[in-house]
């Protein structure tokens, strides 16, 4: 237990000291160390769960539970002091903060909240979220110490808060680690809340015009959200049969009597990972810092919304609420991955494609049987690593070549050696087999056609356009361009250790998923049901014999005896300078320039999103509805 | 892997060149009849091959063929995979890394002939994917396994379950094999072989080698229509393969290529109006 409370509670020490320490180096050692001191207690943690198995902790939380009052109404405060001189139509923002605060006021004092005999645990699933938390978390903080500088010098116009910024890092960090060691549900929707405020102060981190609105967005629709935790805990308080705040007790209770909470918190769940209809925040919220991006919207904070959604997974099996949910993913996930293809900025085609894969998870949790479960938690797993690869990735090619646009990338593989192939890594982790994602796929595809076979559909059509949008941007990668270029700049060192470790993980995690799957993922399903899934890892062999393929290739070079000539390409005219031009017909000289298919019109962002998000919001709101009746 | 499955892997990566290059040339000597053309010998294509084969090696870059070896394996790694009566999954996700592979190879030569091709090469890739998924669920939904050896084993023809999701494989089989309407990524100008969309910028043995790896392939994507003919006599199987094969041809020859917008919008279609609703309806009646 002290473990559980160590990782909660020590982040804030380092958030405290920055905020206090006035020399930068000096907080620069704070911060990498403590990462570190995270990274290394939550593989501490999860050797002591493998060895001891999932432990539920008694605790006598009378003070913690007034503490975490008072700082709720604190956090009401200071979000109506942010929120003064907002519009009139975004005013419903802070009247959705005062909803909440009446609700928070109204449950404390009107004496029925049900006891927590148990409000702290930790089980194969929360430890897996906790090594996600701890180590790519931790890196991401200590990839921002170099990234932070830069951004200021690059954007000078943006008032330095730096401390702040770390504040607010490790304050989230903290938060994280609250939600999954929670087995109260009072105690989650406090750290829920929490992380919801952090977003809010990151993603307005440059306060200019833009980014306080995606702020504003993001703390709204987050906020709508949660008002679905506080219909599960209100129906506790003062509707349910066996009333009880426990989670692990309200999920054992099964769909008959957990169904209106597990409604409710699915619904915050859908906000917080960014489904539709709430998708639109986490697409905005791509004006904030890259690793603000990396840490919050794609490998920890969203992964919380689904974290829950995976963890009520056992009650929706079989439901007609299940069905909705599962629905709402399954679009989501077909939709964004049309939206992606038309995204010429790059961070816009990682949160897409964080979004659509969340909607995967989403579907798995909600069919709910062990099978999808097993798919849901390496989904969770291999996309964490891939997708902050990713971002931490485009961080600093932003940065050397100005842009995010991608139609700038074009021979990274050749200007940034280095950094080419990480992305290229990063995206093979992505969509390409024998990697992570696509392993998970597999798994998820296997596990639908026996519950489902329309939702099977649903994934077979959304894989087709993730294929596009990914192949083509590595295409753009691996193009050689005519003229040299000068992408320059040195990368920190705290950057290549993130990038680095990431890069080996998504390798990594290939080569050691059977143990992985069979040391963390098998026993959080046999946990959640009692019986181990039938899925084995019969394609492993395939998959590391892939992986083999594709190491060995680069080995013909030596074998293959051939020299080959090089030559300028095909122009169908006579090439100049090497191919970079050529002179036509009529004797005039073309510069080569080639840009990738968007097809934008074919796939428009917005009719796909105006009809994703109608459908979607009528089904989340049908899901509530359905689990009252 | 058993020993069956060991000679099945080995019988595709030593008998298929052999059996695609005949084919091939079959189909040259068909297409040449309904054009009123004679046409070449039926051994043309390993001719053609072969003398690509001693012409000097020209790359546009270094990076080039490293694509393209990466091409031809996984199409090997696919084929054994199938052949050996392995995860039908498995081999489509392998089948698309080698798609992948031939258009990073285009994408890497950076000039507009590849590039167009690479572009169309994945539009293609994702008209015909969702229907190939729904093909392997399909024979998963009829058979109960994801294994071509279990598939074999199976008591009655997967067809019989299964026209719709046939007929839509059928549509995309055009795709694959790169026949008209449908073989945009194959556009060339001057009609002539060595300027031809994706492969313009190979040339010498590396063109040979795709010319032999497409052959791979052809024989990969006709071992599948096979499966749905199971239980019947191997030849009679084979045959109605061949006759499939032919009946491509002929939509070849009397189709002019289409636009990508309706290739995508047409395959998707297909895909949801036959593949989808055939497994639905099967669900249904189950």
């Amino acid at each position: 237990m002290e473990l559980l409370l160590f990782l909660i509670l020590f982040p804030l020490l380092p958030a405290g000291l920055i905020v206090l320490i006035p020399h930068f180096t000096t907080r620069k050692i704070v911060a990498r160390s403590s990462a570190a001191i995270m990274a290394a207690t939550s593989i501490w943690l999860a050797w002591r769960c493998l060895v001891g198995g999932p432990e539920y902790f008694h605790l006598e939380a009378g003070t913690i539970d007034a503490t975490m009052f008072g700082l709720e109404i604190l956090i009401a405060a200071y979000l109506l002091y942010r929120c003064r001189g907002l519009p009139p139509r975004r005013l419903w923002i802070p009247a959705l903060v005062v909803v909440q605060l009446l609700a928070m006021v109204g449950l404390e004092f009107g004496g029925q909240l049900p006891h927590v005999d148990r409000p702290l645990y930790a089980d194969h699933f929360s430890v897996i979220m906790a090594l996600i938390i701890g180590i790519i978390g931790s890196l991401t903080a200590v990839y921002s110490i170099g990234y932070m500088t830069e951004y200021h010098n690059h954007h000078p116009e943006i008032p330095v808060r730096r401390r702040r910024f770390f504040f607010t890092v490790f304050v989230f960090l903290s938060a994280m680690f609250g939600i999954v060691f929670s087995n109260s549900l009072s105690w989650l929707f406090f750290f829920w809340e929490v992380t919801t405020v952090c977003s809010f102060v990151l993603i307005g981190y440059a306060r200019t015009e833009e980014a306080k609105f995606s702020s504003f967005h993001a703390l709204g629709l987050n906020l709508l959200g949660g008002i679905g935790f506080l219909m599960a805990i209100g129906f506790e308080a003062y509707f349910a049969g066996e009333p009880t705040l426990d989670v692990d007790r309200l999920i054992a209770a099964g769909p008959a009597l957990a169904m209106v909470p597990a409604a409710g918190i699915a619904f915050a769940g859908l906000a917080k990972a960014a489904q539709l209809p709430f998708s639109r925040w986490l697409l905005s919220a791509m004006v904030a810092p890259t690793p603000v991006s990396a840490l919050l919207h794609s490998s920890t904070m969203v992964k919380a919304g689904v974290f829950v959604l995976v963890k009520f997974a056992p009650v929706f099996r079989g439901t007609t609420e299940g069905l909705l949910l599962a629905l709402v993913g399954g679009i989501t996930f077909l939709v964004t991955s049309l939206v992606a293809v038309s995204q010429n900025n790059a961070k816009r085609v990682l949160g897409c494609s964080t979004v659509a894969n969340l909607g995967l998870v989403g579907m798995c949790a909600g069919v709910g049987t062990p099978e999808t479960v097993w798919a849901a938690v390496l989904l969770i797993i291999f996309h964490a690593v891939a997708k902050a690869l990713l971002f931490l990735g485009v961080g600093p090619i932003e940065h050397r070549i100005g842009s995010r646009n991608i139609e700038l990338m074009e021979g990274l593989i050749t200007t940034r050696p280095a950094l080419g192939a990480i992305m290229i890594i990063g995206i093979c982790g992505m969509f390409l087999a024998p990697f992570g994602m696509l392993i998970s796929k597999y798994a998820a595809l296997k596990a639908l056609m026996d519950s489902n076979v329309l939702l099977a559909g649903l994934l077979a059509f959304g894989s087709a356009p993730t294929l596009f949008f990914w192949a083509k941007w590595m295409g753009k990668i691996v193009s050689i361009p005519h003229r040299p270029s000068d992408v320059v700049g040195p990368i920190s060192l705290d950057k290549w250790v993130a990038l680095g470790t990431l890069a080996l993980g998504t390798l990594g995690a290939c080569v050691f998923f059977p143990w992985a799957a069979r040391w963390f993922v098998e026993p959080c399903v046999r946990h959640a049901y009692g019986a181990t899934p039938g899925l084995a890892t019969g394609g492993t062999a395939v998959m590391v014999g892939m992986l083999l393929v594709l190491f060995l290739l680069p080995l013909l070079y030596v074998v293959l005896p051939v020299p080959a000539v090089r030559a300028e390409g095909y122009l169908a005219g006579i090439g100049v300078e090497r191919g970079a031009a050529f002179r036509g017909a009529m004797g005039k000289v073309h510069e080569v320039d080639m840009r990738n298919y968007y097809l934008s019109s074919f796939f428009d962002e917005h009719v796909l999103m105006r009809w994703g998000i109608r459908v979607c919001a009528a089904l989340a709101f049908a899901m509530v509805v359905v689990s009252w009746i | 892997m058993d020993m069956t499955g060991v000679g099945g892997a080995l019988l595709f990566l030593i008998g298929a060149p052999f059996a695609g290059g005949l084919l091939a040339g079959a189909d040259r000597i068909v297409t040449a009849r309904m054009q009123g053309r004679i046409g070449p010998p039926l051994l043309q294509p390993f001719y053609d091959v072969g003398k690509l084969f001693q012409k000097s090696r020209l790359v546009v870059n270094p990076f080039q063929p490293f694509y393209l070896w990466g091409f031809l394996a996984f199409l090997l790694v696919a084929g054994a995979l199938f052949f050996s009566g392995g995860d039908l999954l498995l081999t489509v996700f392998a089948l698309a890394v080698a798609g992948v592979f031939l258009a990073l190879g285009a994408f890497s030569a950076n000039t507009p002939y590849s590039h167009i091709g690479a572009e169309r090469e994945l539009l293609q890739m994702m008209a015909y994917e969702p229907m190939l998924l729904i093909a392997v669920l399909g024979l998963y939904q009829s058979t109960g396994s994801f294994l071509v050896r279990d598939i074999l084993g199976s008591d009655r023809p997967p067809l019989v379950e299964l026209p719709g999701v046939f007929l839509g494989f059928l549509f995309i089989l055009t795709i694959k094999l790169r026949k008209s309407p449908f073989d945009l990524s194959t556009s060339h100008h001057g009609h002539q072989e060595v300027v031809k969309g994706i492969t313009t910028d190979y040339s010498g043995p590396d063109l040979a080698l795709i010319e032999v790896a497409h052959w791979y392939e052809n024989v990969l994507l006709l071992g599948f229509v096979c499966l749905f003919f199971v239980p019947l006599h191997p030849a009679l199987g084979i045959a109605l393969a061949i006759a499939t094969y032919l009946l491509e041809v002929f939509v070849d020859n009397t189709h002019a290529r289409l636009r990508w917008q309706h290739t995508v919008k047409l395959s998707w279609w297909t895909g949801a109006a036959l593949g989808l609703a055939n497994l639905a309806i099967l669900d249904l009646i189950r």
